[in-house]
């Protein structure tokens, strides 16, 4: 199981929790493991968002694996200049 | 995107400063910008653009204009098939050409190819928009009004549960933290709390926006731009004319400066659609006045903190509420903004809220560390006037509280190795902090923030008969890359950098690379030159050891040529790069190395401004007199580019801290559109700007590279902000701090 946790508009979303615990192995299974545990994340997820893994941000990469027991928190899609 | 770090770090190439590549071309004239492409038969494009900051298009008549001689071909929203258009780019597509409506004055409504300039401009005159023209709004605080004019009808706010049932210029709510605030600020001796706002800032890059395209009658099409992300260009443009992405080819122009306004598309996708009507090279370059009104500047903001603190110091609770306004569309940098607020900080209870607001004005577009600037002025300037009600000096006040390795950081994830412990502490031991101030003179210290990030990438490294290296990269060059790849290319190859020649490949010849945006280039673009670097010496090991006739792993490859690895693999005299690229055409074929990858593992960065400056009694004009940037650069590859990205930054800081504004009239338009009269600084508005790098090596690349292009912009706000209000004796919560507000402060 993989701890997520979440920005705080997104806990609308989950009842109102801040970390939300999924089974998944990498982060797309993360993510799609999400939108079905949490219907109204689902937009979000779409529009795009980063994941930090033990403090790295990942932009694009689904296949990145989550360790067991690592720290994971979904970020907003990062921009910059 | 972990790849062996280079052992030892002895570095031979990396540090040092050749000349820019560049340099000879720009100086000279010989450079080639965007409007400096031209093509037999070019056609001359002119955009139509609204007048009104917020109107319904009934009717666009462009009969007459068509009439005209001279005319090729006109454009309006009837030649882009909205309905085929991915949601994702809709925003865009109406930001190019308006469709029911014109959001902000300066909107395209319709776009002309004609054979002259005068014809252009004539033709405009010739259609005929029919508008029904609506209240604006281009505040961001009237925007969120209730009673405010609505931008779009179907605009709900994200983020807020129950989903609110009335439409709203706030397009969404974001929210970071932890902990418990009001607990935190129950625990507090003191406690600062304060409002602050942020006028809109434009990029200010030198070159408009320009464009050459040609589609021919079999459908495939050419386009040389200035841009910040040529294959983005060839992506939304094709797209939105509904052209296969192979049929369009991109080539970016050298560029003058970017600074994030050119990581997104305003001309070319409507010079392409003019291109392909008039079946002729159609060329549009923006006005000035048109970079001012339809390109787009950072957000205006309204920021609200409050910071409480023991009388040691030690923060026990932080707050901010922030509102930016993107312009007419959704898409502000609010979410950056808030989780750079309090990233500089160590804090048990943070909280940030931030609302993205439509309004009135052109879109907003990304400019270095989009969002950050704006909440650390407000955070910066709470920080120092804690400072001074503790009676602590402002630098060790942050460095009580400063972010550092292992910190949870206010957005989230735990932060790893970084060096704004030392860019705080080489701040304290600057002479420039020590320097005793005149009367009228204020001194400032800002820390700022910023993520950096990776993103897709591909390089080209070819081997040449003599031993040369052609590189081809896929990212625009805006701050020196060239060079940095050159370097960190030799330093691979173990030969010398001026044998490396390092090209901007146009988007046919490459795999896709993202946007040279989020300080990237140097750390993607270089791992990735790394990476081919490598793979094109695994082959010439290869091409090596067939000529030896041993096993490849019996070579290795040590300062710039082929040996035999070990006793056992016989006797050769080492092979350079040199004698295996001349016989490469008998030994298997030309040589080359490559890398596509989505480069991850971008570090952090932190930086600490300095800036002494005197303002003026008489006339509130500040002059600044010591400007000092320290900043964790992981490895500097050509520290002069580094230090001219540190001196950049600080320079647009000031200019926004000090002059630069959007000012708009009551008619919604915008009243300054020119350098004349929106005003950036210029050399005799600023001292040298003295620089320190930092290395604090990035574990995520192979030589510690972190991004440095945007962090520098980040404290200059809060720093100057600082500075003024000592200077003044009052301090200043609204940028630009111009001659008008400093004189109303000293007055008070």
């Amino acid at each position: 199981m993989v701890k997520v946790g979440l920005w705080g508009s997104l806990t609308s979303y989950t009842g109102g929790a801040t970390h939300v615990e999924v089974a998944a192995g990498n982060i797309r299974e993360m993510l799609l493991a999400l939108g079905q545990n949490y219907p109204g994340l689902k937009p979000h997820l779409d529009r795009g968002v980063a994941v930090s893994i033990n403090g790295q941000i990942y932009r694009d990469a689904w296949f990145q694996k989550i360790p067991e027991g690592a720290e994971v928190f979904l970020l907003p899609k990062l921009a910059g200049g | 995107m972990p790849l062996d770090a280079k052992p030892g770090m002895d570095f031979k190439v990396i540090g040092t400063r050749p000349v820019r590549p560049d340099g000879i071309d720009k100086v000279t004239g010989r450079a080639r910008f965007g409007a400096d492409f031209n093509m037999p038969g070019q056609l001359t494009g002119r955009v139509l653009r609204s007048p009104h900051a917020h109107a319904r298009v009934k009717s666009i008549d462009v009969s007459q204009a068509l009439k005209l001689q001279g005319v090729k071909a006109v454009v309006t929203r009837d030649d882009f098939n909205a309905d085929a258009v991915d949601p994702a780019l809709m925003d865009v597509l109406v930001n190019v050409m308006a469709r029911d409506k014109v959001l902000y004055e300066g909107h395209a409504v319709a776009a002309v190819a004609a054979v002259d300039a005068p014809t252009a401009r004539q033709a405009l005159k010739l259609i005929k928009v029919d508008y029904e023209i609506l209240p604006h709004v281009t505040d961001v605080e009237e925007a969120m009004k209730p009673s405010a004019p609505v931008l779009h009808a179907d605009m709900f706010t994200d983020g807020v549960e129950p989903r609110p049932t009335k439409a709203s210029n706030i397009a969404s709510r974001v929210e970071f933290g932890h902990g418990d605030v009001e607990a935190g600020f129950q625990q507090a001796d003191v406690i600062v709390e304060r409002e602050f706002r942020t006028e809109a800032a434009h990029q200010g890059y030198i070159e408009p926006h320009a464009v050459v395209a040609s589609m021919g009658a079999d459908g495939y099409a050419e386009m040389w731009c200035c841009t910040q992300g040529h294959f983005m260009v060839r992506n939304i443009s094709a797209h939105l004319n509904g052209v296969d992405v192979s049929k369009l080819r991109v080539t970016a122009s050298e560029i003058g400066g970017g600074f994030g306004g050119k990581t997104t598309v305003f001309l070319e996708p409507v010079a392409l659609a003019l291109s392909r009507k008039a079946n002729r090279p159609v060329k549009l370059v923006m006005t000035r006045d048109e970079v001012f009104r339809a390109s787009g500047p950072t957000s205006s903001s309204y920021v609200k903190v409050k910071i409480g603190a023991k009388k040691d110091g030690t923060i026990t609770g932080a707050y901010a509420e922030l509102a930016y306004q993107g312009g007419a569309f959704r898409g502000s940098p609010v979410d950056m903004g808030a989780m750079c607020t309090y990233a500089c900080y160590d804090l048990k209870n943070v909280q940030v809220v931030g609302y993205d607001v439509v309004v009135n004005r052109p879109k907003q577009a990304a400019y270095r560390a989009p969002g950050a600037p704006q909440a650390a002025f407000g955070v910066e300037s709470v920080i120092d006037e804690l400072a001074q009600k503790l009676g602590m000096d402002p630098i060790d006040l942050r460095l009580k509280n400063a972010a550092r390795d292992g910190t949870k950081s206010s957005y989230g994830p735990t932060f790893g190795p970084n060096g704004l412990i030392q860019t705080l502490e080489a701040a304290k031991n600057h002479p420039n902090y020590k320097v005793k101030l005149g009367p009228h003179q204020g001194r400032g210290v800002a820390v700022g923030f910023w993520f950096n990030f990776g993103g897709q990438t591909a390089v080209s490294m070819n081997v040449n008969i003599d031993g040369s290296i052609a590189l081809a990269v896929g990212t625009p060059d805006i701050g020196g890359s060239r060079a940095s790849m050159g370097l960190m290319a030799a330093e691979e190859l173990g030969i010398a950098y001026d044998k490396v020649r390092t090209i901007v490949a146009d988007t046919a010849s490459l795999g896709f690379n993202d946007v040279t945006e989020g300080s990237r280039v140097t750390f993607s673009s270089g791992l990735a030159t790394v990476q081919a670097a490598r793979d094109a010496i695994k082959k010439m090991c290869g091409r090596a050891a067939q000529m030896w006739g041993i096993p490849e792993d019996a070579v290795e490859w040590k300062d710039g040529h082929a040996h035999p690895a070990g006793a056992n693999a016989g006797n050769f005299p080492p092979m350079s790069l040199a004698d295996i690229a001349k016989d490469a055409g008998n030994t298997g074929g030309p040589i080359a190395g490559h890398c596509e990858v989505n480069a991850e593992g971008a570090g952090i960065s932190f930086a600490t401004h300095l800036v002494d400056v005197e303002v003026d009694p008489q006339t509130g004009r500040t002059q600044v007199l010591r400007y000092t940037v320290i900043q964790d650069a992981g490895k500097a590859i050509h520290p002069t580019y580094v230090e001219g990205q540190y001196q950049g930054g600080a320079a647009q800081g000031v200019g926004w801290a000090l002059n630069e504004e959007y000012i708009y009239g009551k008619d919604g338009r915008l009243q300054n559109a020119g350098f004349l009269d929106y005003r950036i600084p210029v050399c005799s508005d600023l001292p040298m700007i003295d620089t320190v790098i930092i290395e604090v090596p990035n574990p995520g690349h192979p030589y510690g590279v972190r991004g440095v292009g945007e962090t520098g912009i980040v404290p200059p706000l809060g720093a100057v902000g600082n500075a003024v209000s000592h200077a003044c004796g009052h301090r200043m919560t609204v940028v630009p701090m111009s001659p008008p507000r400093s004189l109303k402060a000293i007055k008070g």
